[in-house]
């Protein structure tokens, strides 16, 4: 009996009667067992979408830049909405496994492997559209600041562009680091009970070695708390500096300054209804919904309001500042190009699915309705990729010079690379729920003896007596 | 390493390991180590074991990110290359921010799980020891190391009084090789004489 335990007016994070063994059988054995046919088909389905997306690129680098829709005055569409849509999704799961680390919420421990892998995914996805959208990829190594032989002439370390460069692949490499550091445990727990021997020699090369020494978890302790405080500063930098692609521009709609905490805040709400969407399908499938349970699903929703509603505070002062600030190009800008004219719809699009239905979850039931959370989290993501879309194409698509006013629509190799990057990210996630613990092990035993539901019960003796009697009894109890 | 001689005991239970654990100490038999399938907080300060520096050297790591991101970058437009962008500085500090808060971080995290997996003497293809399949699993399993004081059958009773089951006695290897897991390669390197027979 510690002193400190949860109170059992918390809900349990692991529902069901469970011990150590059990939290082993439950989230391991999926990975023991042959994927069902849904899961073939699931993979199928993202290999074939993997595939068409590879024939796109391709179209594109073989022929030219040309083949997209892109024109003098948009020479940014879907390629950097896509880019800014799947960075925006890969901040959830830094912000689950980082920050609320720091916040010591202990129901990130059910979703923060998952979300995590997404992080990864996402973010390999985002990193394909400024690449490819280079025009010349074979010269994507300029971008790097290498000793090269040109004098050597160094990148501009002064633009917005080389500090996505840097954000981007700092951002990838250290939530890969952080994950696969909680991952090696977990991996070894595999090993120790596989039955086969491929298997025993894989997860052995993957879990390191690890044979759960005290002093190795000290240490590994010790890092993950770092290792959050680190991530903590940079998943806000991150879209920040993807903001900054825009803020630090002069056009209209995108020279702002609100821009770096209404990215973050909006990364955040997409990121959140990407874990929804994944993890409800996920529990389903590998039947987890006693450690997935209802209650992460409402804190997410709760997220989702909070983050929709700061999104929703910036739209109106963003249309404030613009009759506000009067700047007549400005203006023009939002009230009649982008909430009104021929792009106006994506517009309105955008202001439903982000601001206006999020907020059934400022009711309970709608919060913990499995249902309503499915819908909702892709309704937002929808709203979010409008949100990019809106930002980029309606600053864009009326000039200050009313003769290279243009408009914009999609080619076939922009959807197709856009659809490409879907089976990239869909198959990453089929063979990480197939092969990985999709649930940190090792956390939910930490967590069992408090928040465990057959152990909370028994709490209840204790929640009765005074918190002098209980106190006292504890400092006496050896 | 060396191969040595060892007593192992399993408990289930938190709430037993740690008495155990003290009365292992007190009883001044060599605590091994104790393996956990997941971190039982307080049972480092149990084992008597100091705090871990890791974060010092994360901290070492973090200002040589900054340092090198400054003195590059700096040194790329004053020295080596001084080129007018627009008219602005030569060193522009607030433009070179996010790239030194980038690199900060980067390096921090890039040398903590280096050094993680240095002191942990983890990587791939090492093997080490594993005195319980479940000791990853559900059981806190507690090595004691045999020396030429300890008699094995007294350690044995001992930890059958501490409320440990299955004890046994093993000849193990108590560092790491590479190795393969699906291989028991462990023999072969047990022809060596255990240092404490």
């Amino acid at each position: 009996m510690h002193l400190k335990y949860e109170s059992t007016l918390r809900e349990p994070l692991v529902d069901g009667v469970k011990d150590y063994h059990q939290v082993t059988e439950d989230i391991i054995s999926p990975i023991e067992a042959k994927p069902g046919k849904l899961w073939y088909v699931g993979f199928f389905i993202s290999l074939a979408l993997l595939g068409f997306g590879a024939f796109s690129v391709f179209w594109q680098i073989y022929f030219g830049v040309g083949v997209w829709n892109l024109n003098k005055t948009i020479g940014w569409g879907w390629d950097i909405t896509n880019f800014v849509w799947w960075v925006g999704i890969g901040h959830a799961g830094t912000l689950i496994s980082a920050i609320l680390l720091l916040f010591r919420q202990g129901w990130r421990t059910g979703v923060n492997r998952a979300a995590e892998a997404m992080t990864i995914f996402a973010v390999m996805c985002a990193g394909q559209f400024p690449i490819i959208h280079m025009g010349r990829v074979w010269m994507a190594f300029f971008i790097l600041p290498y000793p090269n032989t040109r004098g050597p002439v160094w990148v501009n370390f002064n633009s917005p562009l080389l500090w996505d460069v840097f954000a981007i692949s700092t951002y990838f490499t250290v939530s890969l680091l952080f994950w696969y550091s909680g991952l090696i445990p977990d991996f070894a727990t595999i090993r120790d009970r596989a039955k086969t021997k491929l298997r025993k020699h894989l997860y052995g090369i993957a879990s390191f070695g690890w044979t759960g020494s005290t002093k190795h978890w000290q240490r590994h302790e010790s890092l993950s708390l770092v290792l959050a405080g680190l991530s903590t500063p940079l998943v806000l930098s991150v879209h920040t500096i993807v903001s900054f692609d825009f803020a630090t521009s002069v056009i209209p709609g995108w020279h702002t300054t609100i821009f770096p905490p209404y990215f973050v805040a909006g990364a955040i709400f997409s990121g959140f209804a990407m874990v929804n969407t994944l993890l409800i399908i996920t529990r389903k499938i590998l039947k987890l919904e006693e450690y997935i349970t209802i209650g992460h699903m409402e804190a997410m929703n709760k997220v989702i309001v909070l983050t929709g509603s700061v999104v929703g505070c910036a739209y109106l002062t963003e249309l404030f500042m613009a009759w506000y600030g009067a700047n007549p190009y400005e203006f023009d800008t939002f009230f009649k190009y982008r909430a009104a004219g021929p792009l106006g719809w994506s517009y309105w699009i955008m202001m439903t699915c982000n601001v206006i239905t999020p907020q059934v979850f400022w009711f309970r039931k709608m919060r913990r309705n499995v249902t309503v959370t499915f819908v909702m989290s892709i309704i937002v993501n929808i709203g979010m990729w409008f949100e990019r879309f809106v930002i980029i194409c309606t600053s864009l698509y009326r000039d200050y010079l009313p003769s290279s006013w243009s408009y914009y629509r999609p080619s076939w190799p922009e959807v197709g690379f856009y659809m490409g990057t879907f089976g990239l990210f869909f198959t990453c996630f089929f063979l990480f729920a197939k092969y990985f613990p999709v649930i940190a092990v090792a956390e939910i035993k930490s967590v069992l003896k408090t928040s465990g539901e057959n152990y909370k019960e028994k709490m209840e003796v204790y929640e009765e007596e005074s918190a002098e009697k209980f106190a006292h009894d504890v400092a006496h109890a050896h | 390493m060396a191969v040595k001689n060892f007593v192992v005991g399993l408990f289930d239970d938190e709430a037993v390991l740690f008495p155990a654990v003290k009365k292992v100490r007190t009883a001044g038999y060599k605590l091994h180590d104790v393996y956990t399938p997941f971190p039982v907080h307080g049972l480092d300060h149990a084992m008597g074991l100091r705090e871990s520096s890791l974060h010092t050297a994360g901290f070492i790591y973090g200002i040589t990110g900054t340092t090198t991101a400054l003195s590059f970058m700096s040194w790329v437009f004053n020295v080596d290359w001084p080129l007018n962008i627009g008219g602005k500085p030569h060193f522009p500090l607030p433009a070179f921010i996010p790239i030194t808060f980038e690199l900060t971080v980067l390096f921090a995290a890039v040398g903590m799980v280096m050094t993680f997996c240095w002191l942990c003497q983890i990587m791939p293809g090492v093997k080490k020891h594993i005195f319980h399949p479940r000791q990853t699993d559900d059981k806190f399993v507690m090595v004691i190391e045999l020396t030429e004081k300890t008699n094995a059958e007294e350690v044995k009773s001992f930890l059958q009084a501490a409320g440990a089951h299955d004890i046994n006695e093993q000849q193990a290897e108590a560092g790491w090789w590479f190795g393969r897991f699906d291989k028991d390669d462990e023999p072969y390197l047990r022809k060596v004489k255990p240092v404490n027979a």
